[in-house]
């Protein structure tokens, strides 16, 4: 009895509100999505919002269970939470049923769980029990890597449904990794490689290659100061190009302008780098190893992008990078979902009153879509509110994070932050047509028993241990 | 346990707020800023759809229907809406074949799936009534109600004119019109279409994403109904109509008659002509190509359109200008020995005054006329006594377009001084150059009504009304004041008196009267033949009239084309007109079988 109060007392009340409002809002606007005047009853068991009650009702149910438990269970017992999830992702590639081309789901009798929530806390779980003690090592690969396959294997798995959607939120636990000290420089990479990404689509990759050389010997003077070494660099890099590719004319007929370069860069670039190396100017190496890197980087995306992914994954990309306009295909639901939320205007439709809602032009609309409803009837002033209350939930989670005397809850913490803020912003961004179209939910909002679920415990189990934060775990 | 990495909170942080911030302009931009999305939304779930208004009627001058409406359904497909069904069956319903059943679907396809398309025009109303009972078999299949035009009788085509769809030129020159919509082509429906067509109306309707309505928007307030199209009476008598194309049946030609003391068209006849009910709902395009086609050219509307030469019709106006020139008076004497120069007259006495020379239709007497006219001392030259004479036919409306409300009008010819001048040389010709339009032939070309409108003018001794097909727009004497403007003509009356006893004369005078067939008994008919030489062969048959001689109340005008003399042919059927219109039926028998069995087009 001591105990429970002790929990009561120790929990964040403003979280709780935060969630239980955004529980309630996401419930009135799943009523407004799918509103059906003859069957009007919030709490019609046939409908979605009816059921939505029973999952409200149920994860509420849960949330103080989880609550309930002893706070040390989430830590010791962190990896086979972790190794149960993988098991059911595992599981869910034989036996699911696919549902729209994707083997997601359990169904038992009438109940569909969908595993991928609930992974979700899992993999947050096992990447706080692993960095645990090792936390100020991740400078080093040897443990960048383990924590990175931590996260990289029920993407994997996800991916393999294949829900890249649900796949992508994991990546965002590197968020984790950075606070726990991972170099920056990663990030950079990572972003570069995402500039690069897009520019490849955007750009003739020949002429990417030759740009990015320029832009390595400019690189290359500005560390070394040395204009002449850079200019015989490029010398010698033309010089030997000039001879592969007369040589490729002349006999083998057959390689390309990409590789002409890529080999002679290669043969020019190793001697040329080594020099440099010897000198102690390890920055040129560097810069070499990236130069190498990205254009490997460039034409394998290229190489991707138009033999590997699926054309409708492709035309989603290009649709949001504005290559293709085609309001009644892809386009479809962002042209949509952009015409509702748009024409809510400053003060929106009011409740119960979006045409486009209404009338089903979002396809989705009480799950992934479900901002529309918001935007559609609720208007600028709507959209601010929520983005708002997840800004302020967010930083509220930040700042419990950082009061937490155990790393495993700080790095666990951190984790709820950064799987909460991949999905709002995605979803939000998506539906706004700031990203494309990638089918997660909008947390304690979208319709669905296994998202709502997931969330609540993910940040339950949070909250369950900020509780006790001043208690030591070990 | 030191925390080495504690600022990078701040970095999270920042871009937590970044990314909302993102989001939040983002939303402040489509939301607020641009309002095109709002435009968008409401193009989403609001259908307009047409409501159609009935065309208005077209009556004749005593009441009766000329023209009228039938309802006909366009068959509309929203092909989203559709499910799988017996297409055979659907078919059969329809009387259509599976291959144009592919046709329609796929073009309804092409057009839009969640937008109506017209998947088959203007069924018919049996084929709708056994459609409509098993509709609800074809989802996304509905019907959309027209109107057709129907006609009481299959006359007056080219009066009436027709309607068709509108084409991509009008949708473009007329934002009123919407591919779709029907226009009035030709006719009264052309001349009309203003009023005729009336007022579209829509109803605004909420729709879903699958186009089903949910409901009218905004209460039907923002609604508007659709207004018929306004009535047209016509001064068009149906049954004289009817009967002067019976009578004109296997000819080549025209009849107008006017009523003169309004300048309204009694009957505007050309043959050949068409059924109008021909040119009517699908089967429009396929007969409009044939009529086309035809050597015969039915769809030509002669009586507007066609120019001949006037020939001895032409005489009283002659007869008048030389008069109110004073270059003769009534009793001035021409001889005539069977001709005058090179112009051969028939023989008769000689020498005859104004009144004999009218009846006896004697060429050497109007040509001596007309020498006196353009060698007129008045004037310094023949010249300028030509353009007198000119403008005198002018006044008459000839060399213009009468600026009837028919669109197609043809001015006629009527040579101006210049033409002679470039021809021969100014100064260079004189009255024996043009003297053959003494007699109505040579250059001057004219068309019937414009005969028919000069007719009127004589009738009335002085003035006419410009000739007009619609006596009233809706109920109300409503008509363009174009219409009700009297036209004087700068010649005494006196001077038509003289013209109208020789007229008189040419019908019901004594030996070597011109047009004896045309006398009727009890009403004293007013006219004179005319025996238009053409270069397409035999003669035309010209005759001009009016009656009764002191209060006319029907003008006439008839040409039968390569008939022979106009005593022939145009007089009687003239005469057979007047009685019809006067008496309401015809006495000579025998004359009526005459004319009606007569075939000029073996």
């Amino acid at each position: 009895m001591k105990r429970s109060i002790n929990i009561w007392n120790g929990i964040d009340k403003i979280s709780i509100v935060l969630f239980l409002l955004m529980i309630v809002m996401g419930w009135f606007n799943i009523y407004a999505a799918v509103y059906n005047e003859e069957r009007s009853g919030i709490i019609d068991l046939s409908q979605r919002y009816g059921k939505q009650f029973i999952w409200i009702v149920a994860t509420l149910i849960l949330a103080i269970f989880v609550v309930i438990i002893d706070n040390r269970f989430y830590f010791f017992f962190s990896w086979y939470i972790y190794g149960a999830c993988m098991l059911l992702l595992i599981l869910v590639l034989i036996l699911g049923k696919e549902i729209n081309g994707a083997k997601s789901w359990f169904e038992f009798g009438g109940l569909s769980l969908q595993p991928s929530e609930f992974a979700k806390f899992g993999t947050a779980l096992a990447l706080a029990g692993y960095l645990n003690t090792k936390r100020q090592d991740l400078t080093k690969l040897n443990v960048i890597i383990p924590a990175s396959a931590i996260i990289f294997f029920p993407a994997i798995l996800t991916a393999l449904q294949p829900d890249m959607g649900s796949s992508i939120v994991y990546f965002s636990l590197f968020i984790v990794l950075f606070r726990e000290g991972m170099s920056p420089y990663i990030f950079v990479s990572g972003l570069l490689m995402v500039i690069l990404f897009f520019l490849t689509l955007l750009i003739n990759n020949l002429y990417l290659t030759v740009a990015l050389i320029i832009i390595a010997l400019f690189l290359m003077w500005f560390t070394t100061r040395k204009w002449k070494l850079c200019i015989t660099g490029a010398g010698i890099f033309i010089l030997v190009t000039a001879m592969i590719y007369v040589f490729d004319y002349y006999i083998f007929k057959f390689i390309g302008s990409e590789m002409v370069i890529f080999i002679s860069l290669i043969l020019s670039g190793a001697a040329y780098a080594y020099y440099f190396y010897s000198k102690k100017e390890a920055a040129v190496l560097i810069i070499y190893l990236f130069l190498i890197g990205s254009i490997l980087f460039v034409n394998s995306v290229d190489y991707t992008f138009n033999n590997i992914i699926k054309p409708h994954q492709k035309e989603r990309v290009e649709i949001m990078l504005g290559f293709k306009s085609d309001p009644h295909g892809t386009g479809y639901n962002v042209n949509q979902s952009l015409i509702s939320i748009g024409s809510g205007g400053f003060a929106g439709k009011g409740y119960l009153q979006g045409t486009q809602t209404k009338f089903k032009f979002v396809p989705s609309q009480s799950t992934d879509f479900i901002f529309c409803t918001v935007g559609e009837e609720w208007g600028f002033l709507g959209s601010f509110a929520v983005i708002g209350i997840y800004l302020f939930l967010l930083l509220r989670l930040i700042f419990l994070a950082e009061r937490q005397r155990s790393v495993f809850s700080l790095i666990y913490g951190y984790g709820v932050v950064s799987i909460l803020f991949i999905h709002f912003f995605i979803n939000i961004g998506m539906a706004i047509g700031l990203v494309p179209v990638i089918g997660i939910p909008l947390p304690f909002f979208s319709y669905g028993g296994s998202s709502l679920w997931g969330f609540t415990i993910l940040l339950f189990i949070f909250l369950r241990l900020d509780a006790s934060r001043t208690e030591y775990l070990v | 346990m030191k925390d080495a990495f504690i600022n990078r909170k701040y970095v999270i942080m920042a871009l937590i707020v970044l990314a909302s911030l993102c989001l939040i302009i983002r939303l402040f931009i489509i939301q607020v800023v641009k309002d095109s999305y709002r435009l968008s939304a409401d193009n989403n779930v609001l259908r307009y759809v047409t409501q159609y208004p009935a065309r208005g009627l077209i009556y004749d001058r005593n009441g009766k229907l000329i023209v009228f409406n039938q309802a006909a359904y366009d068959l509309m497909v929203v092909p989203s809406q559709t499910s799988k069904f017996d297409t055979t069956g659907f078919c059969n319903l329809l009387g259509i074949t599976g291959d144009l059943f592919r046709k329609r679907m796929k073009a309804a396809v092409n057009y839009s799936r969640r937008a109506p398309s017209v998947f088959l025009k203007q069924i018919s109303n049996e084929t709708y009534a056994r459609f409509q009972e098993k509709m609800f078999t074809y989802p996304g299949f509905y019907v959309q109600p027209r109107t057709l035009r129907k006609y009481s009788k299959p006359v007056a085509a080219h009066v009436l004119g027709y309607v068709s769809e509108v084409d991509d030129g009008i949708t473009r020159k007329d934002p009123y019109y919407k591919p779709g919509d029907y226009i009035g082509k030709s006719g009264i429906e052309e001349a009309y279409e203003k009023e005729l067509r009336g007022r579209r109306g829509v109803k605004i309707f909420l729709v879903d994403v699958y186009s089903r309505v949910k409901g009218s928007y905004a209460d039907g307030s923002k609604d508007t109904l659709a207004v018929q199209g306004t009535n047209i009476i016509s001064g068009i008598d149906l049954d004289l109509q009817e009967y002067g194309e019976l009578l004109m049946k296997n000819k080549r030609g025209s009849i107008v008659a006017i009523e003169p003391k309004t300048g309204e068209v009694l009957t505007l006849v050309s043959t050949p002509n068409y059924d109008p009910a021909l040119l009517v709902g699908r089967i429009r395009s396929d007969n409009y190509a044939n009529l086309s086609a035809d050597t015969l050219k039915p769809l030509f509307n002669r009586a507007l359109m066609a120019s001949y030469p006037p020939g001895s019709s032409f005489k009283p106006i002659n007869g008048l200008i030389a008069l109110q020139e004073q270059v003769i008076s009534p009793s001035t004497l021409f001889g005539c020995h069977n001709g005058y120069l090179f112009l051969a007259c028939h023989s008769h006495r000689s020498p005859l005054n104004l009144e004999d020379a009218i009846m006896i239709s004697c060429n050497s007497y109007f040509c001596q006329a007309f020498r006196k006219i353009l060698e007129n001392p008045k004037y310094p030259s023949v010249s300028e006594a030509y353009e007198k004479w000119k403008e005198y036919l002018n006044e008459f409306g000839f060399g213009n377009k009468l600026g009837t409300d028919f669109v197609n009008e043809l001015s006629g010819f009527i040579p101006a001084g210049s033409y002679y001048d470039k021809y021969y040389g100014k100064g260079k010709w004189k009255a024996l150059t043009v003297i053959s339009m003494a007699i109505g032939q040579g250059e001057v070309g004219t068309t019937p009504l414009q005969m028919a409108n000069m007719t009127a003018a004589i009738a009335n001794r002085g003035y006419y009304y410009t000739p007009h097909i619609v006596k009233s727009v809706g109920t109300a004497k409503n008509i363009n004041t174009r219409f009700t403007t009297k036209h004087l003509i700068s010649i005494d009356s006196v001077n038509f008196e003289e013209i109208i006893k020789g007229m008189d004369a040419a019908v019901n005078g004594g030996a070597g009267k011109t047009a004896g067939i045309a006398a009727l008994k009890d009403i004293i008919v007013c006219g004179k033949t005319g025996t238009a030489q053409n270069p397409h062969g035999k003669d035309h048959s010209v005759f001009i009239a009016f009656a009764p001689k002191d209060d006319p109340k029907i003008v006439i005008m008839v040409v039968v084309e390569n008939a022979g003399f106009g005593a022939t042919f145009a007089a009687p059927i003239a005469s057979l007109m007047i009685e019809k219109y006067l008496k309401g039926e015809v006495s000579n028998k025998n004359r009526e079988q005459s004319m009606l069995n007569l075939n000029l087009m073996q």
